[in-house]
């Protein structure tokens, strides 16, 4: 979906961001995925890595009309893998697809707080299914940071939601290229519900290693990103 | 607490972390308590948590019961859960608020000695939260660490071998630090600690006295 020819269309164009309203806090910078080198020396070239589905589309069907079609779309691609990263933590398939209804089920309700400048479709899955991971399974709180209050007419700028889109699609196209040990390390480390003491615990290498590991596995992906 | 100039900031092991959701809950309290002051920590997480969702786009799929779309829209049918109303403005960041019902004047403090206050927060068993209270220019009794200690400064100021603590900034003590932390003159020193070990007091507060602290 990402031309070359879109890419630089929008390097080009990106008008300043108006001033919102309403916000509690002097400008917070708007997240991207790990830190990048301005859009305008981005390479060009990488293309989404597995689909090319724009789900952020759909989402947006979702929130702005209830889209019941766009909902079912969302829930045949992600409830599978929801209820895969929940079993991978140590849920049990009962469980698992309990948890995996009840997040497709938040995702239609919390639609309208989904900022697709901010964050790909997955990762807003992921935020959500991560929480209800440690409700269910450590039966803990998350504490979750300040909301971010934006102006009533807030609407994203078109060149965040594609520099989102377009940083997502690197991430991922990054991450399958990692070594398998360290693509497997970084893993362990999100889905097995595990801290890094307990992944040396299970891997036999020493802590140190695998810190150092994971480090040199995330140092790879931002200089893929670069 | 609007223009505060954070010069203490979190590791990416615990940004990594936050974002995994594999830190003990008292430790995440700190966090997101540092990301609601400290924008640039917060797209680092956010950055972590971009990973988070390309692991998940990119997994095998599990299948699913045969009803389960079904099953979903009967939930959706059944209503939204209902939203906690957060607290907002005050001293505290809502998250804090949201551990202590209120903000600075909600708090319940015990004396713990020399006139340095704390109130234990609830929360899961992987490691212990508490509010401290140090008053201006005093001294927090001199004490080693058998885990790790995150301290994130509310309000005033604290001064220690590794530098000086002002709000918003987080001192990560690890095992090896043995450091003299002394308030700063002008308003107590008002911090929120995490540490996964029991802290062991050198001095000035007995260790006999530590149980009743449930620290
Ligand atoms: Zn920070």
């Amino acid at each position: 979906m990402l031309t070359d020819a879109l890419t630089l269309d929008f390097a080009d164009a990106s008008p300043p961001r108006p001033a919102y309203t309403g916000r509690v806090r002097a400008a917070p910078r708007r997240a991207r995925p790990i830190p990048t080198a301005p859009i305008a020396e981005t390479k060009p070239t990488v293309q989404p890595a597995t689909d090319d589905i724009d789900w952020s589309a759909v989402l947006l069907r979702v929130r702005d009309s209830r889209d019941n079609a766009a909902f079912a779309a969302l829930f045949r691609h992600f409830a599978p893998r929801v209820k895969a990263f929940l079993m991978k933590s140590g849920a049990d398939a009962t469980l698992a697809e309990e948890c995996a209804q009840d997040v497709m089920a938040t995702l239609w309700h919390k639609a309208h707080l989904y900022d697709p400048a901010r964050a790909s479709v997955a990762t807003w899955i992921f935020t959500i299914a991560r929480n209800r991971r440690i409700d269910a399974l450590r039966r803990a709180r998350r504490p979750e940071p300040e909301d971010l209050t934006w102006g009533p007419d807030h609407e994203p700028d078109q060149a965040d939601v594609l520099a989102q889109r377009q940083d997502s699609a690197r991430l991922g196209a990054a991450l399958t290229q990692l070594p398998p040990k360290q693509r497997e390390l970084i893993e362990q480390a999100y889905f097995g519900d595990r801290t890094h003491t307990e992944i040396a615990a299970a891997t036999g290498l020493p802590l140190g290693t695998i810190k150092s590991r994971i480090r040199l596995a995330l140092d790879r992906l931002r200089h893929e990103l670069k | 607490m609007t223009t505060m100039t954070i010069q203490h900031h979190l590791t990416d092991d615990l940004l990594m972390g936050y974002a995994a959701g594999t830190l003990p809950e008292a430790f995440s309290l700190v966090v997101a308590v540092h990301l609601s002051l400290c924008d640039d920590c917060r797209a680092r997480s956010e950055a972590y948590e971009a990973v988070g969702g390309s692991l998940l786009g990119a997994l095998e799929t599990a299948d699913l019961a045969e009803d389960s779309l079904q099953a979903t829209l009967r939930r959706i049918a059944a209503g939204p859960p209902t939203e906690r109303v957060r607290k907002a403005g005050g001293l505290f960041p809502a998250p804090l608020q949201d551990y202590v019902g209120g903000d600075l004047a909600a708090v319940r403090w015990r004396p713990v000695g020399m006139g340095v206050r704390q109130a234990i927060l609830r929360t899961d068993r992987g490691a212990s939260a508490r509010l401290l209270y140090i008053p201006a220019g005093a001294a927090v009794p001199d004490h080693g660490h058998r885990g790790r200690e995150l301290t994130l400064v509310l309000q005033g100021a604290f001064r220690d071998e590794d530098g000086r603590f002002g709000p918003g900034d987080v001192e990560i003590a690890d095992e090896a630090v043995q450091h003299t932390p002394t308030a700063e003159a002008g308003l107590p020193c008002i911090c929120l600690a995490a540490t996964d070990a029991p802290l062991r007091f050198r001095s000035l507060i007995p260790r006999l006295a530590q149980p009743f602290f449930r620290i």
